[in-house]
């Protein structure tokens, strides 16, 4: 891929962080009850989030459903007004200069396309190049570009509403690409892709981080999205930061049990035995959460029992993430 | 200096560019169907001769109302098809922002750097949408001919002047109607009883109506200055509900300030927007 950088804006020089923000909040009034007697509440969506990203990064967003992911990101982009704190995305205030973050930024939601519904992907990314002004020669090259990396040509002359997900997520990281974006910001990119697309998508964006430098900022449920492509995890939980690390050291920060998985010869009541908690059964499988030395746990299974065959499963960043939500215990950062 | 002059320039001009841009994009696109934008287009400049022909029947039973006749009653039909055609042209498809409040394309809209606006208001640009104005046109030329109008200097260079104001009068009120769904998910019936209703009650002599509806359209919902200041302007007519001539030249005056009040709500409605959940 050829350099999309702009190279006449001296406000995105590489020691600047590409997102800073300083106790970002954002408060939603609700008003509720009947007519008369309605009375209103503030909740909020995001309480205080301080984060700053640096250029070439890449940054995994994560957290239960409702706990600000959504209003963070809408805030970044410049959608959502914050009810309080500093934010910089390139050095622009969002809200107040939306539009010419728009221009330095690129944004795909993965549950709604950016695209034209009834045009043809070709002409969908043609609107995008007038929005964005970009000459005809560089939209050209990037174009060709990306049409080989994404494989695009198929389906350029398609209606995009005749597109299948997976494609349609292609056209859309195209359109918000076009432009040369310094940071990208991904919602659930990989929502609904089956493995092969998924995997498209994930070195596909490895590969623009590597080569263009370009700072990545996503969020996702998929856990695998996270281990292939995020140095760095940032998990929210209820409007404010619960972690900001690298992976690994997310995974030591949450002590997540190993799992034994046990076949037995015949379905049975579940296991109990010292040192292993029986989480799970499903016919003569049964899974067992170890608090002692695994050796120690199958001998005393295979004592009572007569087993089938035996798995020992490491924690997953999906078990840790889980018990980050369920609110374990965890220091602010790493 | 130069910078600010610059920055002013691409402030205006920029919006005005990328409009004609997307709305063509769009024209191109529906292009692809010609037999179905030529019937569309067909259809929709008849609607207009039926509504104009309704006009016609009234002022052929009643002969005259408050003193206007058939060629000026249909100066003032034509004046409000024309105004509210263009307006409907121009920025009629913001009536959709609660839809696209609710599809969450508002959001995608936001994060690309053209204002909501204009996206809102190119979106699936119609040129079918013409066949509106032009019977319109036509209707006010033939009217402006039958009519028995002193025409002086002042008014021959007022009568642009006023067609542009009245547009740009509806084009607010179509605005302020889409703010209203800001604030209020389903608004845009009520907006539609402003709009669409507006351009029925213009398309009489107001004083039809009485003197408090026409107060009403004067001082609140200035739709008096599409049609029917307008119309007493070239005409030389006095005011039958005893309002002051002079307000007839303040249109171009009342023009700005929906203008400017229809953007400050834009702005605070966008402020105040809190997006749905995904």
């Amino acid at each position: 891929m050829t350099s999309v950088r702009e190279s006449t804006d001296p406000a995105g020089s590489a020691a600047e962080p590409v997102i800073e923000a300083v106790g970002l909040g954002r408060d939603f009034v609700l008003s509720e009850g009947p007519f008369l007697r309605r009375r209103r509440r503030t909740v909020s969506a995001v309480s205080d989030v301080t984060l700053t990203v640096r250029p070439g990064e890449i940054v995994g967003y994560l957290g239960p459903n409702g706990a600000g992911k959504s209003s963070t990101m809408k805030m970044l982009t410049g959608i959502l007004t914050p009810t309080r704190g500093h934010l910089r995305v390139t050095g622009l205030e969002p809200s107040r200069q939306r539009t010419r973050l728009a221009g330095r930024i690129g944004v795909v939601f993965g549950q709604r396309t950016t695209l034209w519904w009834d045009l043809p992907l070709r002409d969908s990314l043609a609107l995008t190049r007038h929005m964005y002004r970009v000459p005809a020669a560089d939209h050209a090259r990037r174009l060709a570009g990306l049409t080989e990396l994404l494989e695009l040509g198929p389906f350029l002359s398609t209606p995009v509403r005749q597109l299948s997900l997976g494609q349609r997520m292609r056209g859309d990281l195209t359109a918000a690409l076009l432009h040369g974006p310094r940071l990208l910001v991904l919602d659930e990119p990989t929502i609904g892709l089956d493995v092969v697309s998924k995997s498209t998508i994930r070195e596909f964006l490895l590969r623009l981080n590597a080569e263009e430098g370009t700072t990545i900022l996503l969020t996702t449920h998929d856990l695998g999205d996270v281990e292939r492509l995020c140095e760095r995890v940032v998990v929210i939980d209820r409007g404010s930061l619960a972690y900001d690390g690298g992976l690994d050291g997310l995974r030591a920060s949450v002590p997540a049990p190993r799992v034994l998985v046990v076949d037995l010869a015949a379905p049975a009541p579940p296991i109990g035995v010292e040192g292993g908690r029986c989480v799970r059964v499903d016919g003569p499988r049964q899974w067992l959460e170890l608090s002692e030395n695994p050796a120690a746990v199958i001998t005393r299974v295979a004592q009572r029992h007569e087993v089938a065959d035996l798995t020992l499963r490491e924690p997953d960043i999906e078990g840790v993430v889980a018990a980050l939500y369920r609110g374990a215990a965890v220091g602010g950062g790493a | 200096m130069a910078d600010v002059l610059a920055r002013a320039r691409g402030s205006v001009l920029w919006p005005v560019r990328a409009y004609l841009l997307l709305a063509w994009t769009w024209c191109r696109a529906l292009a692809q169907y010609p037999v179905s934008l030529l019937l569309m287009t067909l259809a929709t400049s008849l609607g207009v001769f039926a509504e104009i022909g309704a006009v016609v029947v009234v002022f052929v039973h009643a002969g005259r109302l408050e003193g206007f006749d058939l060629a000026e009653g249909l100066l003032v039909a034509g004046l409000a098809a024309t105004a509210f055609s263009c307006a409907d042209m121009i920025l009629g498809m913001v009536e959709n922002l609660g839809r696209h409040i609710r599809a969450g394309t508002l959001d995608v809209m936001l994060v690309r750097p053209v204002s909501p606006l204009v996206q809102m208001a190119t979106d699936r640009f119609a040129p079918r949408r013409l066949g509106r104005i032009v019977p319109g046109a036509v209707i006010v030329t033939a009217a402006l001919v039958a009519c028995d109008i002193d025409w002086t200097l002042g008014r021959a260079l007022m009568l642009p002047v006023l067609l542009v104001s009245g547009t740009a009068i509806c084009c607010s009120v179509w605005v302020l109607g889409a703010c209203l769904q800001f604030f209020v998910a389903d608004a845009r019936e009520a907006a539609n009883s402003v709009t669409y209703g507006g351009q029925a009650l213009t398309e009489y002599p107001l004083a039809v109506y009485g003197r408090d509806v026409v107060r009403a359209v004067t001082f609140v919902v200035p739709l008096a200055f599409v049609t029917w200041q307008p119309a007493l302007y070239l005409l030389g007519r006095p005011d039958p509900t005893g309002l002051p001539d002079a307000l007839r030249f303040t249109t171009p005056l009342v023009a700005v300030a929906m203008c400017l009040i229809a953007a400050a709500c834009w702005r605070s409605g966008l402020r105040h927007y809190r997006s749905t959940g995904s």
